[in-house]
């Protein structure tokens, strides 16, 4: 394993992209992501890769529209408002089955919000993106040796499936700064004959495109694609589990949340209160099946969230509501403490337990 | 002692945690101790995260006035002005890399008269700066961003949470590099205060430091 480095967490995703093949980044600043764009701007040329700061978020993302089709890695980045802006190319690239990796690091909304991290953008991101029938892959990190690994396999599995996948991170995680092992740069083996990248005059065209005349065709691409989903759902599903076997209160919680959630498990285990935690890496996929089967076992849940409580819908349905589900937020950028959480455990244990 | 000192280097090298170390150090031997939050390009990380330590030590904290707010407005308050009064003795904290620079060259002129030592903040372990070439090709940009030149320099290598002594040994030759090409000294190395009892033999003045974390941020 390479030597560790210490890295910005919104470097090193812009750095994990390199190595993982991305030639085209087309960007646009916003706060807290324009590192992204910044190390990619100094970066990009000195690999022979391209490096574009458009004119806005939607000239991005159709610009990776088009780098895509080539069958060229590309990303875009940037922060809640911008991916609403995104939102409409998102669309035309899961309709055309285009591959393509986009970054949030959330903050606080809605409008123009703040700056500062937040997980308002769950329902977006995982249901909500843009207009039609369709999913994107959505990878939640919680580390930056997590972020680097991820995009990585953002790359692989939306070339695998021929759709868009995002990195949902936030704030505190695009901001803060760890040690990481970059991965080595490494070559993509998946083959895309799809790609319009010239003939060559050996084949036919390729075409590129989400428009279908004929509404019986429409409806017959968009349930292959469904099919395709639910192969996703069966096999690319990510997920921890810590301390969950006794456990009686389980924590749900993704990205940073999920590491504040982790202090206070330890403060009410030395209380004598059993939780532990289960975090989703996959927030589209959905890790629904083993979440239910905690559900077996614990006998609440909690989830955690800087939100207006977002995901708790996702972790009612997964365990059909068979048990209570409640939420411990803070949003609009604040950063809920450890304190915080414990508080709201030893609320649940003196209700349920 | 200078008037003026201003930490200056990479994204991420450390300079706000060393100015706020330095200026409360600073605060036991002089009378009145301003520090300077001069970047305008980070976000998140800055002195104003200090506020209260810096209250406490009565040092003067200058910062824009939105600094931790939920807006990004890249300017400096007027208040700078007093750095260059009076008896005072400043810290100056400058944003990463030439871009956060920029915000000093204003200044350059009256810095130079008031006297003023400018410190590369050197990281052997942080990323784009891993060789003394990168390290090198910054300080020349910074130099030209700012109209200042520097005086010196501190090994201030760390892997954050990670850090050990090992770490902060094995870049010795690495800050020799730099001094070689640019002919500044070593005026210290810096490390966490508990990894004291191993590094006190360190070339350069060993300067033990606090690792002020960002309030209400824990995160294992």
């Amino acid at each position: 394993m390479a030597e560790k480095v210490l890295m910005k967490g919104n470097e090193a995703l812009a750095e994990s992209a390199i190595r993982a093949g991305c030639r085209c980044f087309f960007g646009y600043p916003i706060t807290p992501q324009t590192e992204v764009a910044a190390y990619m701007a100094k970066r990009m040329p000195q690999i022979g890769g391209t490096y574009l700061q458009a004119e806005s978020e939607v000239a991005a993302i159709n610009m990776v529209y088009g780098a895509t089709s080539t069958g060229t890695r590309a990303m875009t980045s940037s922060s809640s408002p911008g991916i609403s802006l995104k939102a409409e190319g998102i669309s035309y690239l899961a309709g055309s089955d285009l591959p393509a990796v986009i970054i949030n690091i959330c903050r606080g909304g809605p409008g123009l919000g703040g700056i500062q991290p937040a997980q308002s953008d769950y329902n977006q991101a995982t249901k909500g993106l843009a207009h039609g029938d369709f999913h994107i892959l959505v990878l939640a990190p919680n580390c930056i040796q997590e972020m680097c690994d991820l995009v990585s396999d953002a790359f692989d599995l939306a070339d695998t499936y021929r759709m868009p996948a995002m990195i949902l991170g936030d704030g505190m995680l695009g901001q803060m700064m760890e040690p990481v092992a970059l991965p080595e740069p490494h070559e993509s083996k998946i083959e895309k004959p799809w790609a319009a990248c010239g003939t060559e005059m050996k084949r036919p065209h390729n075409v590129i495109n989400s428009l279908y005349i004929k509404p019986d065709e429409l409806e017959r691409i968009v349930m292959d694609r469904y099919a395709r989903y639910r192969h996703i759902e069966e096999n690319e599903v990510r997920y921890e589990e810590f301390m969950t076997e006794d456990a009686d209160i389980v924590i749900v919680a993704y990205g940073a949340s999920s590491r504040i959630a982790r202090n206070a498990i330890m403060a009410a285990r030395a209380e004598g209160i059993k939780v532990g935690m289960f975090r989703p890496i996959t927030l589209w996929p959905f890790p629904k099946k083993a979440l239910d089967r905690v559900a077996d076992t614990a006998r609440a849940f909690l989830t955690v969230e800087l939100s207006m409580g977002q995901m708790i819908d996702d972790v009612k349905l997964a365990i059909n509501c068979r048990r209570p589900v409640y939420l411990a937020n803070r949003t609009g950028g604040m950063v809920i403490t450890p304190n915080e959480i414990l508080a709201k455990i030893r609320e649940i244990k003196g209700e349920t337990l | 002692m200078k008037k003026i000192t201003i930490f200056a280097g990479h994204y991420g090298s450390g300079k706000t945690n060393l100015a706020v170390n330095a200026a409360i150090a600073l605060k036991r031997r002089h009378g009145s101790v301003i520090l300077c939050d001069m970047d305008i390009v980070n976000p998140y990380f800055r002195t104003k995260d200090s506020e209260d330590i810096l209250k406490e030590a009565r040092v003067r904290l200058i910062s824009p006035r939105f600094a931790n707010s939920n807006v990004d407005l890249p300017y400096l308050p007027a208040e700078v002005a007093a750095i260059f009064n009076g008896e005072n003795i400043s810290v100056i904290d400058v944003g990463g890399d030439d871009s956060g620079a920029i915000a000093l060259g204003q200044y350059a002129s009256r810095i130079e008269n008031a006297g003023y030592d400018m410190f590369l903040v050197l990281n052997a372990r942080r990323y784009l700066t891993l060789e003394p070439d990168e390290a090198v090709a910054i300080l020349h940009e910074i130099e030209a961003a700012s109209s200042l030149r520097f005086t010196g320099l501190i090994n201030n290598t760390n892997l954050g949470h990670e850090s050990t002594a090992e770490i902060v040994t094995q870049a010795r030759g690495y800050v020799e590099s730099v001094a070689r090409a640019t002919g500044l000294p070593l005026v210290a190395t810096s490390f966490r205060e508990d990894l004291s009892p191993a590094l006190t033999a360190q070339d350069g003045a060993a300067w033990p430091i606090t690792i002020y974390e960002k309030p209400g941020w824990a995160l294992y």
